[in-house]
């Protein structure tokens, strides 16, 4: 997990994770690809006991940020790659290429800026590696080059772990795990997709290759069950929490990608029940998942999404429940061992 | 063997905000140790180190130099379900906050995060302005019981900002306002090892200054100085600052020029510049120049007074930014000048009317 979040995989560039994750499955899994997005394909084939193609769907890059230009004075321009929040930024800690330059992102002081408290534009935000001059910048970092998060993994007391890019590398981890157990019943496809974060782009493209009978995401979504120490008790505009950390995995209803097929979301639901799983439904409709890409590729899959719930997903450090991470093992595993054509039939 | 670099870690590592200055009290003392004749402390916590002249005067002259050791910081104000809200301690800037790494100083030092709403789930006009301190949140991820047991109303918190190296001579963290400054000062009683002087050198690691100077005064009322030189962080270029208001990193140390500075004193201390060849910017402070200076040049019956700054970009966030080679100046420059004091030098700076009627 340390060395997933700690790798930078920015989208477009997923060199580090895909290092990682075809280390990590060597040995697992047979017919492993890296397709033309850079996607790692894999395939396990199961037992026969369930003829079913499941396709199970991670993806590899992070959200953060490409150089664009340089100042005279040797600060250096930048853009989002993926949503960021702008107002994360102030102050921020980065590490820039491939051979991860430390620098910072540059702030006016307070004491110069008084009462202006409104969000600064990205493309007015500069960073800061320590050069005095546009040749010196240039030489150590390109145009182009990517940029991500400086943050610190660790573990939090007995149960959290915190760092960076849990968006998606939690579910990297888990599909790992799916990878290096098993048999399973069905025959698994594995992807480990690149691009998601920018327009699910990895995911359709296995799945085009793959013409799965059924899917699966698993990613690191949003737990934002944090107070909000202005609210008023019946506030309206109270941030929904969407789901929370240590409720066990998420399932989502619906999202801004994909209605969840509902007679496989309600399987879910019944294989969680049967095995004591504790599990959420999400009650939040932002975001999209590489669901939404597989789903309707080719001439279509039921897909779900089983995610586990992170704090502070989308900023440079979020947190996970290690017991969430257990859940949602153990629920996928047990969806893998009792998926049959039958559940999936439409209603 | 001095080295800057670990020791301005050292010191911009250490958590001390205002009003509790303890820990970095105790790393600079023992930093000092070695380099001065004794350790004092005036009754607010301001740390003094006494270097006596290695040639006394009589009657016994004084400089004193002030940095200011306190930081910036935030104190627990609740703690709701485990999750911790803040008030602020002077100077901390909302607008960094949001998503920052952060150690809470409970019963033992807690790393914890600055929450941020994830920005699907707001609406727009939630992300048009940062988040207020009133608004913040802090978790440190931990069950709400045991953050009960741990935390309390009252505890600090500072960022959890380790000292980074950039390109060059340049470094980046917490506190280099004004642990920069403490380390020139640190740098000065180093050369002094080598050097003789006549004036006694009071060293002053003063507390209190982000919440007004407090220990700039006191420390002033406790040595009695015939001069002084504080020394402080100014702002160095970059988008959002006027530019005449900024000073090159890399550029050497600022003096200041203005009503809060001692004009003769100035004079002297650019001559000494000029002649080792430290590199020396002019800052205009036209009034108050918001430093321990404006409090020690009216203590007593008045202490001439100048301001060295250390060009410092990004000031009172995470990510301040200096130049080793800044400081390292700086310290020479303080110690060249000490060693060049005599017993004629007061009546050297004395105004012109006081000068012709002797």
């Amino acid at each position: 997990m340390q060395e997933l979040s700690e790798a930078v995989g920015v989208s477009g560039k997923e060199d580090a994770v895909r290092k990682i994750v075809l280390k990590a499955i060597e040995g697992h899994a047979t017919d492993i690809r890296i397709d033309a997005m850079g996607s790692v394909t894999a395939v396990k084939k199961g037992t026969g006991r369930n003829r079913l193609r499941v396709m199970l769907a991670a993806h590899m890059d992070e959200i953060g940020f490409m150089v664009t230009g340089y100042d005279g004075d040797g600060l250096i321009h930048f853009t989002n790659v993926g949503g960021v929040d702008e107002r994360i930024l102030p102050g921020l800690r980065v590490k820039l290429g491939d051979s991860l330059i430390p620098g910072v992102i540059v702030w006016a002081p307070i004491h110069k800026t008084y009462g202006q408290n409104n969000t600064a534009k990205l493309n007015s935000l500069r960073i800061d590696i320590g050069a005095s001059s546009k040749d010196e910048a240039s030489g150590k970092v390109k145009r182009g080059d990517r940029v991500a998060f400086d943050s610190q993994y660790m573990e939090v007391g007995d149960k959290v772990l915190r760092g960076k890019a849990f968006d998606d590398r939690v579910g990297c981890s888990l599909l790992v795990d799916i990878l290096q157990d098993g048999p399973y019943p069905v025959d698994v496809l594995a992807a480990f997709t690149v691009q998601e974060e920018i327009g699910l782009r990895g995911a359709r493209v296995a799945a085009q290759r793959f013409n799965p009978d059924v899917a699966i995401a698993l990613e690191g979504t949003t737990a934002h069950d944090v107070p909000n120490p202005l609210a008023e008790p019946d506030d309206e505009t109270e941030v929904n929490p969407a789901c929370r950390m240590g409720g066990g995995p998420v399932l989502t209803v619906m999202d801004t990608s994909i209605i969840t097929n509902p007679q496989l979301l309600r399987f879910l639901r019944q294989t969680a029940e049967a095995n004591n799983i504790p599990y959420q439904l999400k009650t939040q409709l932002g975001g999209g998942t590489d669901a939404g890409a597989i789903h309707t590729a080719n001439a279509g899959a039921p897909a779900a999404v089983i995610s586990m719930p992170c704090r502070y997903i989308h900023s440079p450090s979020a947190y996970l429940n290690r017991d969430d991470y257990a859940n949602t093992l153990r629920l996928v595993q047990a969806a893998l061992n009792n998926l049959t054509a039958k559940a999936l039939k439409q209603a | 063997m001095f080295d800057l670099k670990s020791h301005l870690k050292a010191l911009v590592e250490t958590h001390a905000p205002s009003g509790h200055e303890g820990p970095i009290r105790d790393v600079i003392r023992k930093a000092w140790s070695e380099m001065v004749d004794s350790l004092e402390q005036d009754k607010l916590g301001s740390l003094i180190g006494v270097k006596r002249a290695t040639q006394p005067l009589e009657p016994p002259r004084k400089i004193m130099l002030a940095a200011h050791m306190d930081e910036i910081g935030m104190m627990v104000r609740d703690i709701v379900d485990g999750f911790i809200y803040v008030h602020r301690i002077s100077g901390v800037d909302n607008r960094v906050m949001m998503a920052q790494p952060v150690m809470v100083h409970g019963k033992w030092a807690l790393p914890g995060l600055v929450a941020s709403a994830p920005p699907h789930l707001l609406p727009k006009a939630a992300r048009e302005k940062y988040p207020e301190f009133d608004e913040l949140v802090i978790d440190v991820g931990l069950p709400a019981r045991e953050v009960e047991e741990l935390v309390r109303i009252g505890d600090l918190i500072t960022p959890d900002a380790p000292m980074v190296e950039l390109l060059g001579k340049r470094v980046a963290g917490k506190a280099m306002d004004d642990r920069a400054c403490v380390a020139a000062v640190t740098v000065c009683l180093n050369e002094l090892q080598g050097m003789s002087h006549q004036w006694d050198v009071y060293a002053a690691a003063t507390v209190q200054e982000e919440t007004g100077l407090y220990g700039a005064r006191t420390a002033a009322y406790h040595i009695r100085p015939d001069v002084a030189i504080a020394l402080d962080v100014t702002f160095a270029p970059q988008p959002g600052v006027n530019g005449d208001e900024t000073y090159e990193m890399g550029g050497g140390p600022a003096i200041g020029l203005g009503p809060n500075f001692h004009p003769g004193l100035l004079d002297k201390i650019k001559e000494t510049a000029q002649y080792h060849e430290i590199k020396l910017q002019d800052e205009i402070v036209p009034g108050a120049s918001g430093t321990d200076a404006w409090a020690i040049q009216v203590a007593l019956e008045g202490i001439p007074t100048a301001l060295l700054g250390i060009p410092l970009r990004n000031m009172h966030s995470p990510v301040e930014t200096v130049d080793l080679r800044d400081i390292e100046r700086a310290g020479r420059l303080l110690a060249h000048f000490i060693a060049g004091l005599d017993a004629a030098f007061l009546a050297g700076i004395e105004w012109e009317e006081v000068k012709s009627n002797e």
